[in-house]
């Protein structure tokens, strides 16, 4: 067996009351690639920060080549060869991706920077790990599997052997998904030792020799991936089994709510939206499909009215609203889940109650010639907060701090009390738990079982799979096809995602 | 955790006053100057008679306008630095307008003095406001720039306009214009006391209800802390934006016009921007820019300033050191995160002493 | 007047105003650049006018000739002791940056007069200082026929070296290692204290060189310019060269050449009165224009700007 690059022993980390990481151990041998399976919350960045020096552990040891060792910055990791990349990149979006790559241990010719020798160092390593990076461009000009790369090289430049990935696959394209399976493999033949933390089960199938399972700060299993089915791993990650499926009433899906033809919308001067048909019926959820920065986002704000339209026709109910402003549009019955929800469905200094009127404030009876009905304002909050179980001391209190589970169900709550005809939601899960996501879940199938239209566009197959009546798939700003959902492969999707056009007819 | 916060908002600004105070005492105490006799001379000088109370209220007036301006802004997401030139503009604005319509009754001349003011300073922090929301264009910069503009325009026009020649100063206005009445002045033993005060109270209650009770307080509030929320709730950001800064530099601009018709009853040449501007800031930051609190703080700094100049009449000491108070007091609020870690570790302290007594 | 004698005067006049904003300027540059928004650099040049006046009335009998010189380093170390407060409470205290450096324009004229009465009997300002920073003629250069009599015959000595010390901190800046951390802590702290490099070192670095320049400009401004110290010595200039920063767009550079644009805008103010088509321009439209011009300047071609990514935030290191 191949010698232990990684030790941690008994690892505890502490923040205030409250546990991260509850006696955790693991080990790394050698040209491994191991997977740290959870979901978000569970710990296994609190564990990797760890590894990689930001965080210091509040009890138990970590080894390095059978050293003990105590890291006191992220350079004291680096020194013993541990490279992490996070999920946020940590890149300087105004240097070049050569200056991103030797900042901090930059070679140095009288004093100055040397770059020629950075550059003939860089070029070799890129060589001899088949890393396709441009040195000269700015990090804010190149695409996101490139900055991935970039991440990649800063490790490989500071001689790193172990390498931490955090979701390393959240922002990519499926092809990049499979260069970077393939720079796992390059690496781990060239004897570096690989963990990547990730709650997407094929990935691991694919790429982990290994999977340790973390779920609330504790580890509850540590398996070989080829003798565990993904099923198995699901729920061990989640700690019960999960409901994979909503019901689905007969309804009415005959009436058109929401027409969209020949939309074109542009961010900064380029097309991000072409010549885009879609409509959706009462009753029917409808969900797009696609790889984040395909136009999803554009798409979204210019049906909100957030964003310019530069031709076509938004109609809501028959009526046209191409273009109108925000407040038009909700008042045309149309209400948005947000996929952001801190810095844009939310107010956070505001209290609960506040942020729960962020859309009608202004109406009576909270209204009345300008003046403010608090009592009213409250008293609905409080009403609001019982009916959709958002949990916190008081509706009077900041909506900051709340988990991030609750903070989406009061947008939730917002949105789904406004009694839309349409309801758009973009991402409506991302980082909540999986109990507030199957609640969340619930709540939108509920809607498209009282007759509303749905328009769900999610990053997470899975979701869309779950939930929608129909799938469409964007990508490079157009549907690429229309798919059944209940008679879809992964595979079938992915190409789609990836831009290939449906070929067989419909 | 609530309550925690709300004592912190007291406590703080007063841990920071305190703190002004010693660092001012220790500067006198390096220098040989008594701290004690100094301070007691400040207070007497602020508030011994009937006089000294007039002149503090008068003082505090501009510095609770201002202050209120400079917050309005700043809920908004704001930083209106522009207080001087949006005061002095409504300082100007109010004195071209009396001394041109000279020949109305007094009580036209005084409202339409404070309106115009009022206007000018508006129209001063509108620039700016405009110039934010719609071509994003920093307004520290901006109403940094118009500071100067507006003193050395005020000063080109004072001299080329409303000053005699050979004057650095305009003529004064009639007194049936001006705000210092003969009441006032039999009341308070001829200080400079004057009505504007009255209106600056007014002015401090009317921004309480207009943040906490209002629907464009709400906008304001909501734009000022998460601009992408308020654009996706439907609010009108730019709108409000500039909504928020009429207003400030409305407070401004009355501040200038009230000294100007109140105080000083003319306008003259000056070097540089008036502090008054800048000194609204400390007012409103000390506070918290809570409007009621701003009462408050207007009053310790107008204080300082007036009983100030009394700490040079009856010691050697400059009148300065209270410069140096009040610029530390800021500073001390400035770093209220140094005051929260002292108070969590006191607090806990206490809270484990409480246990173990408990046990 | 003749057009060459003119020249020399505009250029010279130029410089001679330029020479405290470009220090100031680069001073804001070095701040901004890793991360410490630097709106106190007014207070600084106070405290460097202050102290370099001090310096230069207590020493000029046994130094000399070399007094003024000494006195611009001196103003310099005062101003970098003084920037200490906004160091400290910007990246230890999490205070924000605004409130942090309008303290320092507070307390630095409070200060500096209540230090002045104590020394000068009670007066608000200093006695005029007998040893200033003479004009120079260069030798050699200023027999260059037409360019040596405009620019290197009696003009501003400290004003080149202003000029060759923005050509350094460029080089620093973008050429030296330390130059590319300190860069990179105002634009991605986290980013930087993954690779270990220490945010709060580079923050302090370039607050304190801030403070050292904008001491410094404050010094120039006072042994060239007013020649002693009151409140009005330093009046605007601090913030005017914060204008030149943002116009020459964060870049050493292009701080020196608003600063010198700035300067000429200022010696136009005075001088346009020998200059035969704006002599009939009133003189408030020059005083006017550095500052009508920055906002103009901002509207057109900056617009959001592009101050460094992390100017202005506080950061917070993870235990």
């Amino acid at each position: 067996m191949a010698k232990d690059v990684v030790e941690m022993r008994h690892i505890t980390k502490q923040f205030g009351n409250f546990k991260a990481n509850d006696d955790i151990s693991l080990t790394l041998h050698q040209g491994e690639i191991l997977a740290l399976l959870g979901e978000n919350g569970a710990g296994k960045s609190t564990l990797m920060g760890m590894l990689s020096g930001l965080l210091k552990p509040t009890a138990g040891q970590i080894l390095i080549d059978g050293k003990e060792v105590e890291m006191d910055s992220p350079r004291d990791a680096k020194n013993l060869g541990i490279g992490m990349v996070h999920q946020h990149f940590m890149l300087i979006p105004a240097f070049s991706v050569l200056e991103n790559i030797i900042l901090g241990d930059e070679p140095l010719k009288q004093g100055r920077i040397d770059y020629k020798q950075a550059e003939k160092d860089i070029t070799a390593l890129a060589e001899k790990y088949h890393l396709d990076i441009n040195l000269k461009a700015k990090v804010a000009d190149i695409t996101v599997g490139m900055q991935q790369r970039v991440e990649i090289m800063k490790a490989l430049y500071r001689k790193a052997n172990v390498f931490i990935f955090d979701e390393p696959t959240a922002a990519l394209t499926p092809q990049e998904i499979e260069q970077l399976m393939k720079i796992f493999r390059t690496l781990a033949a060239e004897n570096k030792s690989i963990i990547f933390i990730t709650h997407k089960l094929k990935e691991i199938k694919e790429a982990a020799d290994r999977c340790i399972i973390i779920r609330a700060g504790k580890v509850i299993d540590d398996v070989m991936v080829a003798d565990v089915a993904e099923e198995k791993m699901a729920e061990m990650m989640v700690g019960r089994k999960v409901r994979t499926t909503v019901d689905k009433e007969p309804v009415d899906q005959t009436k058109t709510v929401l027409e969209v033809s020949g939309l074109n919308v542009e961010k900064d001067g380029l097309a991000a939206v072409k010549n885009l048909n879609l409509t959706v019926h009462t009753g029917e959820i409808v969900g797009v499909a696609g790889v984040d920065g395909n136009g999803q986002s554009e798409l979204i704000d210019a049906l909100t009215g957030l964003r310019k339209i530069k031709s076509g026709s938004v109609k809501v109910n028959g009526k046209e609203y191409a273009n109108h402003s925000v407040r038009e549009i909700t008042e045309a019955k149309v209400a948005y889940i947000p996929e952001d929800r801190q810095t844009v469905g939310l107010i956070l200094p505001m209290t609960i109650a506040e942020n729960l009127v962020l859309k009608n404030y202004y109406h009576a009876p909270y209204n009345k010639q300008g003046i403010l009905n608090y009592n009213k304002i409250n008293a609905d909050g409080r009403q609001l907060v019982k009916d959709f179980d958002i949990r916190s001391q008081s509706e009077k209190e900041a909506v900051g701090s709340l988990s991030g589970g609750n903070q989406q169900k009061v947008i939730v709550a917002r949105e789904i009390a406004s009694q839309p005809d349409l309801l758009i939601a973009a991402n409506p899960t991302r980082g909540v738990d999986v109990g507030a996501i199957e609640y969340i879940h619930e709540k939108i199938n509920a809607e498209r079982n009282a007759g509303k239209a749905v328009l769900l566009i999610s990053f997470e197959l899975d979701e869309i799979l779950k939930l929608s009546d129909r799938v469409v798939v964007m990508h490079a700003g157009e549907i690429v096809g229309e798919i059944d959902p209940n008679h879809t492969s992964a595979e079938e999707l992915g190409l789609m995602m990836a831009g290939q056009k449906k070929t067989a007819a419909k | 955790m609530e309550t925690g916060k709300n004592k912190n908002a007291i406590i703080i600004p007063l841990l920071a006053v305190l703190s002004g105070f010693i660092v001012g005492a220790i500067l006198m105490l390096i220098f040989g100057y008594n701290p004690i006799q100094n301070y007691g001379s400040l207070f007497t000088g602020a508030f011994g008679d009937i006089f000294s109370i007039g002149e503090t209220l008068r003082n505090m007036t501009p510095l609770l306008l201002t202050g209120l301006g400079f917050a309005v802004a700043d809920k908004a997401g704001f930083f209106n630095i522009g207080g001087p030139g949006q005061y002095l503009m409504g300082w100007f604005g109010a004195i071209v307008f009396v001394l041109h319509f000279k020949a109305l009754p007094g009580i036209v001349l005084i409202i339409g003095a404070i309106l115009v003011g009022g206007l000018c300073g508006s129209i001063w922090s509108g620039i700016a406001g405009y110039l934010r929301a719609y071509f994003g264009t920093s307004e520290v910069i901006t109403t940094i720039m118009l500071n100067y503009i507006s003193l050395y325009y005020v000063n080109y026009a004072i001299k080329a306009w409303l000053a005699p020649k050979g004057s650095d100063s305009s003529p004064s206005i009639p007194s049936k214009a001006s705000l210092n009445t003969a009441f006032l002045q039999h009341l308070t033993n001829n200080s400079t006391f004057h009505w504007g005060f009255f209106i600056a109270l007014f002015c401090a209650f009317a921004v309480w209800f207009y943040f906490n009770k209002t629907k464009s307080g709400f906008e304001i509030r909501g734009v000022g802390l998460n601009p992408s929320a308020s654009r996706y709730a439907g609010m009108d950001v730019k709108k409000t934006i500039i909504v928020a800064m009429l207003i400030s530099g409305l407070l401004a601009g009355v501040a200038g016009a009230l000294d100007g018709i109140g105080n000083y009853q003319n306008i003259s040449v000056s070097n540089s921007t008036p502090s008054v501007g800048f000194d609204g800031m400390a007012v409103a930051l000390l506070a918290s820019e809570n409007p009621i609190g701003m009462m408050f703080s207007a009053l310790l700094f107008s204080a300082l300033q007036i009983g100030g100049l009394s700490i040079s009449v009856f010691s050697t000491t400059p009148s300065e050191i209270v410069n140096v108070v009040m610029a530390s007091i800021i500073f001390f609020v400035a770093i209220r995160y140094a005051f929260e870690i002292l108070l969590a570790k006191g607090i806990i302290k206490k809270s484990n002493k409480s246990k173990e007594e408990n046990n | 007047m003749s057009f060459t004698t003119l020249l020399m005067t505009l250029v010279s006049s130029t410089l001679v105003y330029a020479a405290p904003l470009i220090f100031t300027a680069l001073g804001g540059t070095f701040s901004e650049r890793s991360g410490i928004v630097n709106v106190g650099l007014e207070g600084m040049m106070v405290v460097g006018a202050f102290s370099s006046i001090v310096f230069t009335l207590d020493f000029d009998k046994t130094l000399g000739n070399a007094t003024p010189w000494l006195a611009i380093l001196v103003g310099g170390a005062f101003g970098l002791l003084f920037s200490l407060l906004h160091a400290v409470a910007t990246i230890n205290f999490r205070a924000d940056h605004i409130i942090s450096g309008t303290v320092l324009n507070l307390l630095a004229p409070g200060l500096c007069v209540f230090l002045t009465r104590i020394f000068y009997s009670g007066k608000g300002q200093t006695p005029v200082i007998s040893q200033g920073l003479d004009k120079v003629t260069f030798p050699g250069l200023s027999k260059i026929p037409f360019f040596g009599e405009v620019l290197f015959t009696r003009t501003s000595l400290i004003a080149y070296l202003a000029i060759l010390i923005s050509i350094v901190s460029w080089y620093f800046l973008y050429r030296t290692n330390i130059g590319l951390r300190l860069r990179s802590v105002g634009e991605n702290p986290v980013a930087a204290d993954t690779l270990g490099i220490n945010v709060y070192k580079y923050r302090y670095m370039g607050v304190l060189i801030s403070g050292f320049l904008g001491g410094m400009g404050g010094a120039v401004m006072a042994l060239t310019i007013t020649l002693n110290f009151s409140t009005n010595t330093i009046s605007g200039q601090g913030f005017m060269a914060l204008a030149a920063m943002i116009f020459g767009k964060w870049h050493p550079i292009g701080a020196m050449g608003a600063a010198v644009f700035f300067g000429l805008a200022q010696s136009l103010s005075i001088t346009s009165a020998y200059i035969p088509l704006l002599s009939h321009v009133d003189s408030v439209w020059f005083q006017i224009a550095p500052y009508l011009i920055t906002i103009i300047v901002l509207v057109i071609f900056l617009g959001k700007a592009v101050a460094p990514a992390a100017d202005g935030t506080n950061y917070i290191k993870n235990k």
